[in-house]
């Protein structure tokens, strides 16, 4: 009996999702309004729980794409996985103003190359103080405060050993859940209320998924606005981390 | 019909993939470079020239409003298959790594807001995704 339900529920991934994450969106909003109020975005508890349901998910795995580890709820894994996050980020263009997109050129560009510059000198910082010296660790750990795509991306082109590899990963993870969980509560502080800080949000942050979560539960007319800066990060990351900087890492450190 | 908003999404997304992978190869990086950002364009400029035309109907938008309004859930399910073990396994150096990086960039954010005008901005009120009024079809 139970054995049918699991199996229903296994061949039916993407649909088993949706009602996952329905009662999720549920629960979040009647927690948002019950215990805070309102003060805290349903949205951002939402996020909360997904990422506590990911970390029970990794821990029964051992796997690395948390609760869409577990058989049952693969379908969490295509429902949030690249191709229909960066399809509803499209779409939510529908209702965006084109005049405020023109704008984004010059300043896109600055906050996108601080936005590579800054973390990896961050990154090589904190490498650093925990007692590594040789550029190619301090570029791998570098990148991956870029994102967590870059990191192992230069970490391979260069070659960096594997418990490099995963330190470089697990700070560009802690670094995109950290924009997702405190985007929200920066946002007035920091103006990101407008389109064109979203763009110079977008592209100084850069991690996609940390934009797209931190911009979900704070105002969703402006993920347009952030995808456009967040969209290019990761790729100019992966141009400048194995080549200039590690070059110039390699002239400081070498 | 609504597929048709929904195939105009489709068609803006995979131009936007396409030409996205081909600037990576074109560069020579591992990475889809602005694949996003050339949909979100693309889109934008069909949207204004259909609905120019009289052409995107009511159901029309409905398949774009859909797909934006499960923009939210989706990124929860994106939250729920994050690698959340491996950042909590990285340790202090990860950890201080990612922090100090996120802090040191939200200051950043208000002085690269000061480079260049300051008149063109103006705040979007917070609400749900909504189509622009003037978007509505004949």
């Amino acid at each position: 009996m139970l054995e049918v339900v699991f199996n229903s529920l296994m061949n039916n991934g993407l649909i088993t999702a949706f009602a996952v994450i329905g009662i999720t969106m549920y629960i979040s909003h009647f927690i948002s309004s019950r215990f805070t109020k309102g003060r805290v975005h349903g949205s951002a508890i939402a996020i909360l729980i997904g990422l506590v349901l990911a970390y029970f998910g990794g821990l029964n795995t051992g796997g690395e794409k948390g609760l869409a580890d577990i058989t049952m709820f693969s379908g969490i894994g295509l429902m949030g996985g690249g191709m229909l996050r960066d399809f509803a980020i499209v779409a939510t263009v529908f209702g965006a103003r084109f005049e405020e997109l023109k704008k984004v050129g010059l300043i896109g560009l600055i906050s996108l190359l601080v936005g590579t510059v800054v973390p990896f000198i961050v990154g090589v910082t904190v490498a650093l103080a925990f007692g590594y010296n040789d550029p190619v660790s301090l570029t791998t750990i570098g990148a991956g405060a870029i994102t967590y795509i870059v990191g192992p991306v230069t970490g391979a082109a260069i070659g960096a050993n594997s418990t490099v590899m995963a330190l470089s990963i697990a700070a560009g993870v802690i670094k995109s859940i950290t924009v997702m969980l405190t985007t929200p509560y920066m946002a007035k502080f920091v103006g990101l209320t407008n389109p064109r800080t979203a763009v110079i949000f977008g592209g100084a942050m850069g991690t996609a998924s940390g934009v797209a979560g931190g911009l979900a539960a704070t105002n969703p007319k402006l993920v347009p606005y952030g995808a456009m800066g967040a969209t290019f990060h990761t790729g100019i990351g992966c141009l400048l981390c194995p080549s200039v900087l590690f070059l110039v890492t390699k002239f400081i450190f070498g | 019909m609504v597929i048709y908003g929904v195939a105009l999404l489709s068609f803006a997304y995979l131009a936007g993939q396409i030409l996205g992978d081909l600037l990576g190869k074109l560069i020579g990086v591992k990475a889809n470079v602005g694949g996003v950002g050339i949909s979100i364009f693309l889109l934008l400029l069909l949207i204004e020239y259909f609905t120019k035309k009289g052409k995107l109907n009511i159901p029309s938008q409905e398949g774009l409003k859909f797909w934006g309004a499960m923009y939210i859930p989706i990124v929860v399910a994106m939250a729920a298959q994050q690698n959340v073990m491996a950042a909590v396994k990285g340790g202090p150096l990860a950890l201080l790594a990612g922090v100090i990086t996120v802090i040191i960039m939200f200051l950043l954010i208000p002085l690269l807001d000061k480079v260049g005008k300051k008149e063109d901005r103006h705040d979007l009120e917070e609400e749900l995704i909504e189509p622009n009024l003037e978007l509505k079809a004949k």
